[in-house]
């Protein structure tokens, strides 16, 4: 293989995940990687079929409380709490896409936000969910039986490989024919009608990969984290991932976890310190990437490498 | 006849009420959001914002100021448009070639600054504001007692939206609206300045906002997320009536919170969903909303 300079920025990129725990807090890894994997997933939408959801949290906090409620309160394994927080997002990203793929454009963004609003005041009022409290003290118990998840720092391999893998799975579904189609879709909906493509189930089936990943990562965090709250399902969380994905690439596979790194770790770092100014910042964050840098971080280097090879060529 | 459906009447009719007022915000905010998107094709994320600055503007004045509630209607929304005149001067109008959906990022991040800021200041807790003397107390109507500033809320919201009809529709300014609405090339062409009247509609619209957030003032507690609270549900009425009819938008919004406040008669654990499910019930049987032009 030759080393071009996406494949070295990889081997780079793994290296330091593999080392990360022992460099840095294993939690803070994990819960950037759990948020990494969530925008991803997101960015599969919006990124490769330009459908901007901004309803995102409803699949991530609804997997988030299935995962905890089946291993707080069922007492089941953690693989079958990812699993059945997975299969959560998946279902209510299948009836939420269904509704949401028959409005296009900016109505899109309305509705899925407001189905997801649907989703809080659910979880606010049902009593399985614990309210205003959520749910604490999830266990994170042994993996398939056999491996004790209780230490930090084999959690955080298992975390890594459902990150990797999750990513590797979005890579694949973009580079597939499926894939193609979505991004004929993103491009050109008129067309890939005209072409003879049924979009209304590429979209429908992207959606609920998109929304069974962030499934994925919700039920991740719970196992990190130990508990699920109203935070998890809340507008805030449907933003946040938005504007991770804004600032580390939309339509770029990486991107996303470049963002989610960068915004989980700013907000850990000023959160004691600036208090509701963290709004504010992220606010302007929006702001500048939407006015100044609407290719993100990964997207700019891309094209910034991309122009230079351009250069070298000639 | 004391009981309708076995509730009590004046429970019955106080909640419809309450509704109603409910419905007044959803709709002057609606009819905001629908002339924005109109002729700057922008969906203003920051009108709830807005909405909220309108309501700190009104408390602050009186305060700090002793600015009354009078005054405030007058000078909140003129706050209000100003600093929306100020953020599509500054922000919006660079991005007025793109996909609409950078417009709607561009005002999420407006919004969360605005929030955060009045988060800094103010707290997260309701600040209560007063109800002017003038509109005090209530009227026996001998079937119910209607507290006048509930009833002052729907007529004050009415008058606007009916008002704001009528300027796009009847008057000359409202014809160049609409041509700039239409096709803004050829209005320009024909020698109306475009920009102005747009920076002017952004203004108008979150004015509009600012006003509702007066009015709510006195009915609510006037905190930094209320706006973010509302502008979700009042985005689910903009997908339930569509955003071409300006009578549309009204009607909805009134219905709307109606069937909100009855819902919190009869079962009220569904009074804070019902809107977005009849948005769900509303795409599966008419796609294009109530009043939508869209295919």
């Amino acid at each position: 293989m030759k080393p071009t300079p996406t494949r070295v920025a990889i081997a780079i990129g793994l290296v330091a995940l593999l080392a990360a725990p022992y460099v840095a807090y294993p939690v803070l890894v994990m819960k950037v990687l759990c948020f990494a994997l969530f925008a991803c997933a997101f960015n599969l939408l919006l990124g490769f079929t330009g459908l901007l959801s901004f309803g995102h949290a409803a699949y991530f906090g609804a997997a988030a409380y299935a995962a905890g409620y089946a291993m707080a309160r069922v007492g089941l394994p953690p693989e079958a709490g990812l699993l059945l927080g997975t299969a959560a997002g998946a279902a209510l990203g299948a009836v939420f896409g269904a509704l949401a793929i028959r409005r296009q454009g900016i109505y899109f963004a309305m509705v899925t936000l407001a189905l997801a609003q649907m989703v809080y005041f659910f979880c606010l009022q049902v009593p399985f969910t614990g309210g205003e409290d959520g749910l604490q003290g999830v266990p994170r118990g042994r993996l398939f039986g056999l491996l004790d998840l209780s230490n930090d720092h084999r959690l955080y391999y298992v975390v890594l490989a459902i990150f990797l893998g999750g990513v590797w799975f979005i890579h694949r579904v973009v580079h597939s024919p499926f894939g193609q189609v979505l991004t004929a879709i993103r491009e050109n909906e008129a067309r890939a009608v005209s072409l003879g493509y049924k979009i209304e189930r590429y979209k429908l089936l992207a959606f609920v990969l998109s929304a069974g990943l962030s499934g994925l990562a919700g039920a991740t965090k719970t196992l990190v984290l130990g508990f699920a709250t109203l935070s998890d399902v809340q507008w805030q969380t449907s933003g946040e991932v938005v504007l991770m994905t804004l600032v580390g690439g939309v339509g770029t596979v990486l991107g996303p976890a470049v963002g989610a790194a960068f915004i989980v770790t700013l907000q850990n770092e000023l959160a004691d310190k600036v208090g509701p100014w963290i709004t504010v910042i992220m606010g302007a964050i929006f702001v500048v990437c939407v006015l100044l840098f609407r290719r993100g971080m990964v997207g700019e280097l891309m094209s910034f490498i991309g122009s230079s090879q351009a250069v070298r060529g000639k | 006849m004391n009981e309708i459906f076995g509730i009590p009447i004046d429970a019955f009719l106080s909640q419809l009420l309450l509704g109603l007022v409910n419905g007044s915000f959803y709709a002057v905010l609606s009819l905001g959001l629908a002339v924005i998107f109109g002729l700057l094709n922008v969906v203003n994320f920051a009108h709830g914002a807005f909405y909220m600055f309108g309501a700190y503007a009104a408390w602050i004045g009186l305060s700090y100021f002793g600015v009354s509630y009078w005054w405030s209607l007058l000078f909140a929304p003129l706050a209000v448009g100003a600093l929306g005149v100020a953020v599509e001067r500054s922000l919006l109008r660079w991005l007025y070639r793109l996909d609409p959906l950078y417009g709607l990022l561009l005002t999420f991040g407006v919004a969360l600054m605005l929030e955060g800021i009045f988060r800094h200041f103010f707290g997260v807790s309701g600040q209560p504001y007063p109800v002017p003397e003038a509109l005090a107390g209530a009227t026996d109507l001998g079937f119910m007692v209607l507290p006048n500033y509930r009833a002052w809320v729907v007529l004050a919201s009415v008058t606007v939206c009916v008002a704001t009809w009528a300027i796009i529709e009847r008057t000359r300014l409202g014809s160049r609206v609409r041509a700039a609405t239409e096709n803004r090339a050829l209005t320009q062409a024909l020698g109306i300045n475009v920009p102005v009247i747009v920076m002017l509609t952004y203004g108008f619209g979150t004015a509009l906002a600012g006003f509702a957030g007066v009015l709510a003032a006195p009915v609510i507690q006037v905190t930094p997320l209320m706006g973010s609270n509302l502008i979700i549900v009042v985005f689910a009425v903009v997908v339930i009536g569509g955003m071409g009819s300006i009578l549309g938008s009204i009607a909805t919004g009134l219905g709307l919170g109606v069937i909100e406040g009855l819902t919190k008669v009869f079962y009220p654990e569904a009074s804070n969903t019902v809107v977005f499910v009849i948005m769900a019930l509303v795409l599966l049987i008419r796609p294009a909303g109530l009043f939508g032009r869209e295919a």
